[in-house]
């Protein structure tokens, strides 16, 4: 029993998750080291990864002020709809990401609401970086809330308060009480949400308009060259993502057993 | 907790995250409901009822379905043996159940549409030996969605079983019990809540999905065209109505199922309470 179970869970792992990993490798590689370095330094892929970069640079700081904001005020003060606001804080996990794309569309879109006043003073947001940007910050929204406010409940204030009774300001008590006790889950909620930020496909791709060069992020990038038939460069990019998806991997591994080891 | 007085920073830190909330989050969300609105209710009927709207809802939420099954069972072993036994490499292992996490929806749409294309290594092995075809083709929508699915089922079933108390089972055993009758009777009903939160977890993303569906799918109408593409195809005719309908549609089932989640953890939650 126990071997053929094990035989089935790791077959399983090595078909579903090992054999995609080599596979983004090998068809990289397919034509070679210049090939594949070629594409990647090709002017389209480089601005590709300078948009997600810069995306990725906005929304994740933005995000994170967010979800310490959020956490302190949730979990430091009782007040009326308490727990509404935290399930409205999850809202967009439950949104499929074209849906999320879509709303964006409707608001800032041609026929949208701000429409007609956007053309009118000439601001492109829909088929633009910002759409990119807004769409992203709404898609990543959660992630550093959701891993801050279970952890601060769970903690109590009552060092806090000590501090404060002791005579420390807020932000004093903030940075050397607050913030030492929640760092790697609040680092562990910042990695969740740049991977996003970073790898979102469906929301951004329903605002961006697909210009090469221009508002291709690295995931649309991938697409663009596969429906293109042009499979090293798919998977040249495919594999940037896929490096980032490991060091991802590799960082979350070490921050839940820092998490582990804090709590010992 | 109690109400604390000297605590500072109440009024700057909800009015923000209220703020943002309402910026990022419920205004434009709520601009779905109001687009809809200015549907009339037999426009509305006549979108969602379309024959190929129809066919898309029910590719998504059966492939969904199929997927997150399949998921569910496999994703059981595997906390099983993670929990259960030690080997090299687990740790290894461990990690890697959160690749679909991580990697971004699209690599995993075209990795997966290489490998079970007609051509690619595992899609020419299945036509070969079972004339069986995976990629453009419903089935092959549900491989990439229990490939997205794996992750829900092993990591709600996984701390489960690991607080599992392991003395239930030597009572029974010591009473006589089979080891079929020990998992029966009581290891699955105590793991079950859990599973069907992983289920039900997955089923809800995977209805969603986008990204590593498209590339695998064909998406010919009628037969492997999901809704979140359709949505899109309305959009790329700039047929807004029928995108906001749907998407309106798929919303609310979303949130219902969000609430059924909810209201399962809570069941669970209470009944871990009462062992």
């Amino acid at each position: 029993m126990r071997w053929s179970l094990t035989a089935i869970a790791l077959a399983f792992i090595a078909l579903f998750l090992c054999l995609p990993l080599l596979l983004i490798i090998t068809a990289a590689f397919a034509k070679g080291w210049s090939a594949y370095w070629s594409e990647l330094t090709d002017h389209d892929t480089l601005s590709a990864i300078k948009l997600t970069l810069l995306t990725a640079l906005i929304t994740v700081p933005l995000n994170t002020v967010f979800g310490i904001a959020a956490a302190w005020a949730i979990t430091r003060f009782e007040f009326i709809g308490k727990s509404l606001l935290t399930t409205l804080i999850d809202l967009p996990f439950s949104v499929s990401p074209v849906i999320s794309g879509l709303i964006f569309v409707l608001l800032f879109g041609k026929q949208g609401w701000f429409g007609d006043w956007l053309y009118a003073h000439d601001i492109k947001i829909i088929f633009a970086v910002p759409g990119i940007v807004i769409v992203t910050l709404f898609i990543t929204f959660p992630f550093v809330a959701r891993e801050l406010i279970p952890l601060m409940q769970e903690m109590g204030n009552e060092e806090e308060e000590a501090a404060l009774s002791l005579g420390a300001s807020g932000w004093k008590t903030f940075l050397f009480i607050t913030l030492p006790n929640i760092k790697w889950a609040l680092l562990y909620g910042i990695l969740l949400c740049n991977a996003r930020a970073m790898g979102e496909f469906g929301a951004v791709s329903v605002v961006s308009g697909h210009i090469r060069g221009l508002t291709n992020t690295l995931p649309l990038h991938v697409e663009v060259s596969y429906n293109e038939y042009n499979s090293v460069a798919a998977f040249a990019s495919a594999s940037i993502l896929a490096g980032l998806a490991i060091v991802t991997l590799i960082l979350k591994s070490f921050l839940e057993w820092q998490q582990a080891h804090d709590r010992a | 907790m109690s109400q604390s007085r000297i605590m500072p920073g109440f009024r700057p830190a909800l009015g923000f995250t209220l703020f943002y909330l309402g910026l990022v989050v419920l205004i434009p969300l709520s601009t779905l409901i109001f687009k809809s609105l200015q549907l009339g209710w037999q426009d509305y009927v006549n979108i969602i009822t379309h024959n190929r709207v129809l066919a898309a809802f029910r590719v998504s939420f059966v492939t969904a379905l199929v997927a997150a099954a399949i998921a569910s069972f496999f994703g059981f072993i595997i906390a099983w043996v993670f929990t259960r036994y030690s080997f090299t490499g687990k740790k290894l292992m461990d990690a890697l159940i959160d690749l679909p996490f991580a990697l971004p929806t699209a690599v995993a749409g075209i990795v997966l549409a290489t490998i079970f294309q007609p051509s690619g290594i595992l899609g020419k092995f299945l036509i070969d030996s079972f004339n069986l075809r995976i990629a453009y083709t419903p089935s092959g929508i549900v491989v990439a969605l229990i490939f997205i699915s794996i992750p829900f089922v092993v990591r709600t079933v996984e701390p489960v079983l690991q607080e599992f108390d392991s003395r239930m089972e030597e009572a029974a055993s010591s009473l006589g019990a089979t080891r079929l009758q020990v998992f029966t009777k009581i290891i699955f009903p105590n793991i079950f809540p859990a599973l069907l939160t992983g289920f039900a977890l997955a089923f809800a993303r995977g209805v969603g999905e986008y990204g590593s569906v498209i590339f695998i799918a064909g998406n010919i109408p009628y037969i492997s065209e999901i809704v979140p593409l359709l949505i899109v195809t309305k959009l790329e005719q700039y047929e807004y109505a029928g995108a906001t309908a749907i998407a309106l549609t798929m919303l609310v089932i979303s949130f219902a199922l969000l609430l059924f989640i909810n209201l399962l953890q809570m069941w669970i939650r209470k009944r871990s309470g009462q062992l």
